[in-house]
């Protein structure tokens, strides 16, 4: 007993990652925080995109589970746990069974190399960057396969052009992230780096986030990777994988319940990894807005307030809108609920307050502050973009995404080696 | 660390690929044995990261598994398949099939009962999984550049080629 507790403990003075010092217990604990993490920040992604799409449409969006439908994801999450498992008679049966795992294994896994900040991430690898690309990559044999099982018209035609999409897009999303890693061999320790949490150390070290980096190559590589990433998540305006008024449902037309959530769970999980890869690749992963410039003691203090800081504003926002409840006996219930809420947002926030806490949780609050900006991006375009034509969906990969990668790369690798005076035009 | 490569997990690794070659070869549906060439690609990566070699298997990943095979998914999903599967399998060339299978298998017995003094003696050396990526990098563009570049010669013949036989006119 005692030295399974000496081997918890030995972790804690390392200053490593849980797969880099070997400790498997903290490994496993890594990966159910991440995983829980995952799963939270679904959850509130499945009530954000329906408020934000009804905002945006000038609707109220739901409003009825709980108070401003804070409980629809759970009732959701009942209903299709709840709902009749269909497997359609005609259906290979063996692949349709294993393709909603395939979608999910590929979301997830993914997520044992995100950086959420210098020890945070379950391990580093050294093909850290190579092994997100590769096995979000294994995503789309499950869309095929769950397209090709179900034996039917919608799902084949959503499969055919969900494989078509993303093997187009990952072309152009190779070179812009080639782009960065040649970017991480500048002036820091001398040699390039796949690994995630060298790449974000290498931003650091050069004082500048990639998506600034020789000006405007950083910003272009980071477009062509922001309209990839969305290509090969099949998210709207290139849902052509499942879009509604062509195909039904696409892809997933004849899943149901439980097996039905695995694709919702995995296309969210997958949203977000993308995101962390732009984050870390270009927008400095954990790093605190201005780490050099406004560099020194003071600014570690006041930027390590803002977490807990902006817990209490969103608990603010909880409490102003259970004030402005309606008074009405029928509403008691829901404005108990939103107080009740808010006191818990409050809690959370005053926690992130306690020095040790502040401290560990700062990078972490960092990275995902990122990733939420891009999931607010996903659901801004699904707002106002009109999706894409298929042949536009390839022309566009093709012809404009793929030369312009092309350019940067080259364009990149000649600045980079004029800067190192490796050569003189 | 305690070291991964164990020999349980190469003979798991070893079952897993052999398991998905038959399949491949025994399966009338092309799709099931696109899938299970799909599994044996996985564990061969598995193998590569099983002896130090973390890039191959990142590489083995994002082009087979999930480039290559996914065209092939894409070609094969487009032919009718209840016609392919009625078709009788032709395996004419059994005879010198059977002639090439047992010449392999009799020289991979040959190697593995006499061949100890081919191979050199002693545990390997291992290069820290580290900076495998960056010592792969600085061999491809040094030493074996001119071979590399070669390589990627014939890549671009063989792109020139699929695009003059899809096009009817040039």
């Amino acid at each position: 007993m005692r030295e399974f507790i000496q081997y918890i403990t030995s972790y804690l003075g390392s200053n490593q990652t849980p797969g880099t010092a070997g400790n498997i217990f903290w490994v496993v604990v890594y990966v159910l925080l991440v995983f829980t993490g995952i799963s939270l920040g679904v959850i509130a992604m499945n009530w954000l995109e329906r408020k934000i799409l009804a905002h945006m449409q000038v609707r109220l969006g739901p409003m009825r589970v709980g108070p401003h439908g804070l409980l629809q994801p759970f009732a959701d999450a009942l209903k299709l746990l709840l709902k009749e498992d269909l497997i359609p008679a005609e259906a290979d049966s063996v692949i349709f069974w294993c393709a909603p795992f395939m979608v999910v294994l590929a979301a997830f896994t993914v997520f044992v190399v995100v950086p959420f900040g210098p020890t945070h991430a379950i391990t580093d690898m050294n093909i850290g960057i190579l092994f997100m690309l590769g096995v979000s990559s294994l995503s789309v044999l499950g869309i095929v396969m769950a397209g090709w099982a179900s034996n039917s018209h919608y799902p084949l035609i959503g499969a055919l052009r969900s494989s078509a999409q993303m093997v187009s897009y990952e072309v152009a999303m190779g070179m812009a992230v080639v782009s960065v890693i040649l970017m991480t061999s500048l002036n820091a320790v001398g040699t390039g780096t796949l690994s995630m949490i060298g790449i974000v150390q290498a931003q650091l070290a050069q004082h500048e986030w990639f998506i600034f980096k020789f000006f405007p190559l950083g910003l272009i590589a980071f477009f062509i990777f922001a309209v990839a990433m969305v290509a090969e998540t099949n998210r709207a305006p290139f849902d052509l994988a499942e879009a509604e008024s062509e195909l039904t449902a696409g892809f997933h037309t004849e899943y149901s319940g439980f097996r039905w959530s695995l694709f919702f769970l995995a296309e969210y999980g997958a949203m977000m990894a993308a995101s962390s890869i732009a984050v870390t690749l270009w927008l400095g992963g954990w790093l605190r807005p201005f780490p050099n410039m406004l560099a020194g003691a003071g600014w570690d203090q006041l930027f390590s307030f803002i977490p807990g800081a902006s817990f209490l504003f969103l608990a603010g926002l909880c409490f102003y809108s259970t004030a402005r409840m309606p008074k009405h006996p029928y509403f008691r219930i829901q404005t108990i609920g939103l107080a009740g809420f808010g006191a818990l947002l409050g809690l959370v926030g005053l926690i992130l307050f306690i020095p040790p806490v502040r401290a560990w949780v700062q990078d972490i609050f960092w990275f995902s502050a990122k990733v939420a900006g891009f999931m607010y991006l996903y659901i801004w375009y699904r707002g106002t973009f009109p999706r894409y034509r298929f042949d536009q969906l390839m022309k566009m990969g093709w012809k404009v995404l793929l030369p312009m990668g092309l350019g940067i790369l080259i364009l990149t690798a000649g600045v980079a080696l004029y800067q190192q005076n490796l050569w003189h035009p | 660390m305690a070291p991964v490569a164990t020999p349980f997990f190469f003979y798991l690794l070893s079952a897993l690929m052999l398991v998905g070659g038959i399949l491949v070869i025994t399966r009338k549906n092309p799709v099931h044995s696109a899938l299970a060439l799909i599994t044996t690609l996985l564990a061969q990566a598995a193998i590569y990261l099983m002896l130090y070699a973390p890039f191959v298997a990142g590489v083995q990943i994002i082009l087979y598994a999930g480039g290559i095979m996914v065209l092939f998914l894409f070609v094969i999903m487009l032919v009718s398949i209840d016609r392919s599967i009625k078709e009788r399998q032709f395996n004419s060339q059994w005879l010198i099939g059977v002639v090439a299978a047992t010449a392999l298998g009799g020289l991979l017995i040959a190697v593995y009962t006499k061949g100890a003094s081919l191979f050199p003696g002693g545990p390997v050396t291992v290069a820290a999984e580290g900076d495998n990526t960056q010592r792969v990098a600085s061999l491809l563009y040094g030493q074996y550049m001119f071979s590399f570049e070669i390589a990627s010669l014939l890549l671009l013949v063989a792109i020139i080629g699929a695009v003059v036989m899809a096009k009817k006119r040039i």
